[in-house]
């Protein structure tokens, strides 16, 4: 993104793909970010830092994507008294990231909505538990908040409160829907039921430390989350990692994809009342795992990414093994994905059903492979794409439908995809070492690292203090932009319908309550 | 609906023998027998997810695969607390989550047994306790049995699950006695 039409200097920041850094001030904030939109660019993430240690009040970043790569505009508040201007009308996912900037660092923008999105009455509500003056050690009994949900009022309108315990095996939070007979007017979302205070903990962390922490913001995507941690670090410590390993790190998060979207095709026809492609799929989804363990030491593949590398070395046996499994996997998922497309009573579920258009999800932000369900064609390891991922070419997954049936449809062409790319890299897996030693003390610097995760964008921004340990880690996940368009999409379908939009999109909790 | 067929038979069934207890010996044929002395019927478990990262949902979902199959050893997962015997407990207890986590608590009818499952649930875990977490699950609610793993795998997770069982219901007494009355069956199966 060019913005030096706004007067707006830039400079080279450290980062998994290409990215800029600028310091702005208000009104080129606002410029910026209209910039970015009239020329096709998103808000990534929006997060704040205290800096009154260093005499420069608080730090406003916001981070913006667009064809040419990554723009981090900086901008400084003097103190908690000083605003910053809403973003929300330029990019509506901003909405509850200032929300949160708020309930963590105590510094508001000039937005009408000022209620509480991560704040939920544990602490008191004019303490900010990211403010390096805030009293750790203190412990307040949890209160009951009172949040002001939106009610929809008229003849027939009634409301269903569902959470935070759900009824099945899932993450805690709460829907408001406001319904009348079976069809949802609204929904609204209360989420930060599962918020444990992770950026807080960072800063108990040395950077050489701080990947089992970023591998647990949210479980399902542990690869994604640690390599980008793995790929800040490395870059505020100037170390590469071997090829080797930067390699064996894209065969774990391939997997990684393959295991979640063989579970939701499985829950997603469980859900549409077809418990055999639950049997199937998990059972496929469990052959994955265990290899996993065998070959990383980890069924999840936990703490496998660390900082410099991996944290061993793949056999050649194991390496045998996952090849000859992705191409059985591959072919049990082709005669799967045909009797899914051929069966008469999952197409009517699917079709048609939680639909979000182009128009819609571009308004909105939406990102990942719900988007790439909606006709968007956004996917960092095609757009720009970093070691392994520029040797593969990897093939670009897009439906235009937006409903169920075309989130269904791209993951089941995504595993397909995947099982190709580990295919792929096992063949060609280069020799070597799979580690970099770290420098005994890490300098101070601040990087951001990025990965495709299975669900989406995964960004951690990341600095590291003088003294070898984090000073800040904020740790974005791409269900931030996709729980509000998720709102939108069950609008008009019926409530029994909601189970299966919801796990069409399987978005995270942990990762966005933080 | 004949590649449907195909496939299930080419599938086969994967089903293993469940995993004895971490503590003692069981007879998994004598398992069914017992939880049925206990409760009366099925074993059911509500499953609340009081902060976790989701690693261990995923483990707990990995349960009901043809591997496992946890509906064949005559234990469920039920949705509501009022129909649960057994709530299976994850994640560090998140202040937000606290209020939830003792609702649920007493919403399960007695005689009810809590399994705290993953680290987090057994000390805290990596998050530990904070401003924003009440750190271990027996610090809000009494816990019968804690299953450590990040997160357990299944096996782990069947081992803690029948431990629970065999605790509240010892094997010697449950085989040759009739159901005691203090856990005397939830619902009177008699005409």
């Amino acid at each position: 993104m060019n913005v030096s039409a706004l007067g707006i200097a830039t400079a080279t920041l450290a980062s998994g793909i290409r990215a800029q850094r600028a310091p702005v001030s208000a009104a080129q904030l606002l410029a910026a970010c209209r910039l970015a939109w009239e020329q096709g660019g998103q808000l990534v993430a929006l997060w704040a830092s205290d800096e009154r240690d260093r005499e420069r009040g608080f730090s406003l970043r916001v981070l913006l994507k667009d064809a040419d790569g990554l723009m981090l505009l900086e901008h400084t508040l003097a103190d908690e008294g000083a605003r910053y201007p809403d973003l929300a009308p330029i990019f509506p996912a901003a909405n509850r990231m200032q929300r949160a900037v708020f309930d963590l660092v105590g510094v508001e923008c000039d937005a009408e909505d000022q209620r509480p999105w991560l704040w939920q009455a544990a602490w008191p509500i004019d303490r900010f538990p990211l403010r390096r003056d805030f009293e750790s050690s203190t412990r307040w009994d949890p209160g009951v908040e009172d949040y002001p949900f939106v009610r929809v009022a008229g003849d027939g309108v009634h409301e269903i409160p569902v959470g935070p315990v759900h009824a099945g095996v899932i993450e805690p939070g709460h829907f408001r829907f406001q319904v009348v007979g079976e069809k949802v007017l609204r929904l609204e979302e209360r989420l930060a039921y599962t918020h444990k205070g992770i950026e807080k903990r960072f800063e108990a962390y040395s950077l050489a430390a701080g990947h089992r922490l970023a591998g647990r913001v949210s479980g399902d995507s542990t690869v994604a989350y640690a390599w980008a941690y793995a790929q800040a670090v490395e870059a505020i410590a100037g170390v590469g990692a071997p090829a080797r390993a930067i390699a064996l790190r894209a065969l774990c998060l391939e997997r990684e994809r393959i295991a979640n979207h063989l579970g939701d095709l499985g829950a997603l026809g469980n859900d549409a009342g077809f418990a055999f492609g639950l049997a199937q799929f998990s059972r496929l989804k469990e052959d994955v795992l265990r290899l996993n363990a065998q070959a990383f030491g980890h069924r999840l593949l936990m703490d496998f990414v660390v900082p410099g590398g991996v944290a061993r070395d793949l056999e050649v046996v194991a390496g045998e093994a996952i090849q000859a499994q992705c191409a059985r996997v591959a072919r049990e998922l082709r005669v799967l994905h045909d009797i899914y497309d051929e069966h008469a009573g999952l197409q009517d579920r699917f079709r048609n059903c939680g639909q979000v258009t182009r128009e819609l999800a571009v308004q909105l932000g939406l990102t990942g492979f719900a988007a790439r369900a909606s006709g968007l064609a956004d996917d960092l390891r095609c757009d720009f794409p970093t070691p392994p991922y520029d040797a593969l070419g990897v093939r670009r997954v897009t439906h235009v439908a937006g409903d169920v049936w075309a989130r269904v449809a791209v993951r089941f062409d995504e595993t397909l995809e995947s099982l190709r790319l580990c295919e792929s890299l096992l063949t060609a897996l280069p020799a070597g070492g799979v580690a970099t030693p770290l420098p005994d003390r890490t300098p101070a610097g601040f990087a951001l690292g990025i990965v495709e995760g299975w669900r989406g964008p995964v960004i951690i921004g990341l600095e590291g203090g003088a003294d070898g340990a984090i000073r800040r880690c904020h740790p974005h996940d791409p269900s931030w932009q996709n729980w509000p368009v998720l709102e939108h999409a069950v609008i008009g379908n019926i409530v029994p319908d909601f189970p299966l939009i919801n796990k069409s999109f399987n978005l995270s909790y942990s990762g966005h309550d933080l | 609906m004949l590649t449907i067929l195909r496939q299930i038979a080419k599938t086969g069934i994967k089903t293993e023998p469940a995993p004895s207890p971490a503590e003692e010996t069981v007879q998994v044929a004598r398992l069914q027998e017992r939880i049925l002395r206990l409760i009366g019927r099925a074993l059911a478990i509500r499953h609340v997810d009081a902060g976790s990262c989701n690693g261990c949902e995923l483990e707990i979902h990995a349960l009901g695969n043809p591997y496992y199959n946890l509906e064949g050893l005559g234990i469920k997962f039920v949705a509501s607390p009022r129909h649960a015997d057994m709530l299976l407990v994850t994640g560090p207890v998140s202040k937000h989550m606290a209020i939830a986590l003792k609702r649920t608590y007493e919403a399960t009818p007695e005689p009810k047994l809590v399994v705290a499952v993953g680290d987090c649930a057994c000390s805290g875990g990596i998050f530990g306790e904070s401003y924003a977490s009440c750190g271990r699950v027996a610090n809000l609610i009494p816990v019968d049995v804690a299953i450590p793993g990040c997160p357990p795998p299944p096996t782990a997770l069947l081992q803690g699950i029948l431990a629970a069982i065999s605790k509240a219901a010892p094997a010697d007494e449950a085989e040759t006695d009739p159901p005691r009355a203090a856990h005397g069956p939830l619902i009177d199966s008699s005409p």
